[in-house]
């Protein structure tokens, strides 16, 4: 019967395969450094052309100018997932009238730019002043704000509707039917039954139009709003200094970073009794 | 000959030929053709937007396509190269993009110039930067649809092209590709769809498109929401066009599944 009887001295770890260069290899390199001397080139330009007289005029303007994006961004949401709901219910139930009314809505405002909304609304709405004078309605159309929110909220909607629909039916039946088996009632068993597993499934398109909403609420700057992206025009027209659209896109990939971060912690949060 | 095909060209005018829109409805409204009304400007906007967008759309799925192969690429420095591109491009606003395109091109062009000893103005064309920055976007987005795309085809398709003796960029081209269009056209549809829109965003650096043409008829006219109307309406126009042609494609990549 044979034994060990002598150990081998600790050994050095293998030696690393060295990886061939091969072309995808070269080209990819070569990209990467494209991507630093263009990114370097930006933040060498910002260096040299640093002003402190501009940061000190503009740096107040541009943060106000954010509270404003994410103000916008914030209530046009909230507003358009309160106009989403009967939308979503309008889209599924089954009076063609109903349903109808919901899907031409929800193709007008998913077919059309949102530019051309906004213009129609602030512009278009402007002639009918007398109309909405009488209605006491033209203090909240005669300010651009207003009628962004407006148009954002009514634009938004249409997309979480069709956001709330699909996650309503993704829910199998027999989740419906097991409750109305278990005889609960229509109501309880939608808010604790079929909204709690629908909006998990519509967590990441909501994710996803925040984002875009975040990214459209530029436009609101050729509509005279002084968001992020309007007082980036703003700093522009004054000192005709290529950084200042630089400045507004680091805020821009900021915040939209942010939020998919925070996203994917959030979804990975409530997603955690779904994992195996 | 010569005059042959713009006769042509009017004759099939959708919207100012002798059977167009604005012909048959305006009448000698503010709509009409010629130098009283405003149909022919509206209709040269719409062949401005068309044009845009279609010219748009190969550069853009290039891009995105090789943007896709870099992402799915085995090597580190490919999918760093093209992962900044898609976090760059997917993060910054439409309208950003096109304000850093349109002033980043005619300044490269400026300092490129100023170095060889030219000191003009230069203006960039406005339909030049569109396409530039909207197909980078489009790129960027179509690059995920591809790359998901890329990941619904099994690997046995590969490994079935090797077997055959297929090289590796035939295997890509007759083997990977026509299954790729197939899985990938509702997104590229979809994302079609949002090129169409993204065009309006153009006429902000003072591209004759839809939205600019009525701008202008609205101003002069003071009939806002009649011209923004229109301009919206032709949008919508647009895109039941787009989505008739898509789903007859759809139709058409599918036509050897339907027999089973």
């Amino acid at each position: 019967m044979s034994h060990v009887d002598t150990l081998l001295p600790p050994q050095p770890a293998p030696p690393a395969v060295a990886q061939p260069i091969t072309g995808t290899r070269l080209v990819g390199m070569g990209f990467v450094l494209l991507w630093v001397l263009l990114l370097g080139g930006m933040a060498l330009m910002m260096f040299n052309n640093w002003d402190w007289e501009k940061f000190a005029k503009y740096g107040p303007r541009y943060i106000s100018g954010l509270q404003v994006t994410l103000g916008l961004v914030a209530v046009s949401i909230i507003g358009g997932a309160i106009i989403s709901f009967p939308l979503a219910f309008a889209r599924m139930s089954k009076s063609r009238i109903l349903s109808g009314i919901a899907y031409v809505y929800v193709y007008l405002f998913r077919g059309t730019p949102l530019l051309a909304q906004v213009f129609l609304i602030y512009y278009g709405l402007g002639s009918f002043r007398p109309q909405l004078e009488s209605v006491g309605l033209w203090w909240f159309f005669k300010d651009a704000w207003n009628c962004a929110v407006f148009a954002f909220a009514l634009n938004t909607a249409a997309y979480q509707a069709e956001i709330l629909r699909g996650a309503i039916e993704s829910v199998p039946r027999g989740q419906r039917e097991a409750a109305i088996s278990l005889g609960i009632n229509k109501r309880i068993s939608f808010w604790k039954i079929i909204m709690p597993q629908a909006l998990i499934v519509a967590l990441r398109p909501y994710g996803n139009e925040i984002i875009l909403m975040v990214k459209a609420s530029a436009i609101v700057a050729i509509v005279t709003v002084y968001d992020l992206m309007g007082e980036t025009k703003y700093a522009f027209s004054r000192t005709f200094d290529y950084q200042t659209y630089l400045w507004a896109a680091i805020f821009y990939l900021v915040i939209v970073e942010i939020l998919r971060n925070l996203w994917n912690v959030l979804e990975a949060r409530l997603t955690r009794h779904l994992k195996r | 000959m010569n005059d042959l095909l713009p006769m042509i060209g009017h004759v099939i005018d959708p919207f100012c030929g002798p059977v167009g829109v604005f012909t048959l409805l305006a009448g000698k409204g503010l709509l009409s053709c010629g130098d009283t009304g405003w149909g022919d400007e509206i209709a040269s906007g719409v062949f401005v937007t068309a044009s845009l967008a279609i010219v748009t759309l190969p550069v853009g799925l290039a891009l995105g396509f090789l943007v896709a192969l870099g992402k799915r690429s085995e090597d580190s420095y490919a999918r760093m190269a093209a992962n900044i591109y898609t976090t760059i491009f997917r993060g910054l606003p439409e309208l950003l993009t096109l304000f850093i395109v349109y002033y980043g091109l005619q300044i490269l062009i400026q300092t490129g110039l100023s170095a060889l000893g030219y000191d003009g103005r230069i203006e960039i064309n406005a339909f030049f930067a569109g396409m530039i920055a909207l197909s980078v976007v489009f790129s960027a987005y179509c690059s995920e649809v591809l790359l998901s795309a890329f990941q619904a085809i099994p690997r046995g398709q590969y490994e079935a092209g090797a077997a055959l003796g297929i090289r590796s960029g035939k295997t890509m081209v007759l083997v990977i590709i026509p299954q790729l269009i197939r899985i990938a056209l509702p997104g590229l549809g979809n994302l079609w769809m949002s090129l169409l829109k993204d065009t309006a965003l153009v006429s902000v650096v003072g591209l004759s498109d839809i939205l600019r043409e009525t701008g202008v008829a609205a101003k002069s006219t003071k009939e806002p929401f009649l011209f923004y109307g229109i301009a919206c309406l032709l949008f919508l126009i647009l895109a039941i066009i787009s989505s008739v042609f898509f789903s007859r494609i759809e139709v058409w990549a599918r036509r050897s599944e339907a027999a089973r």
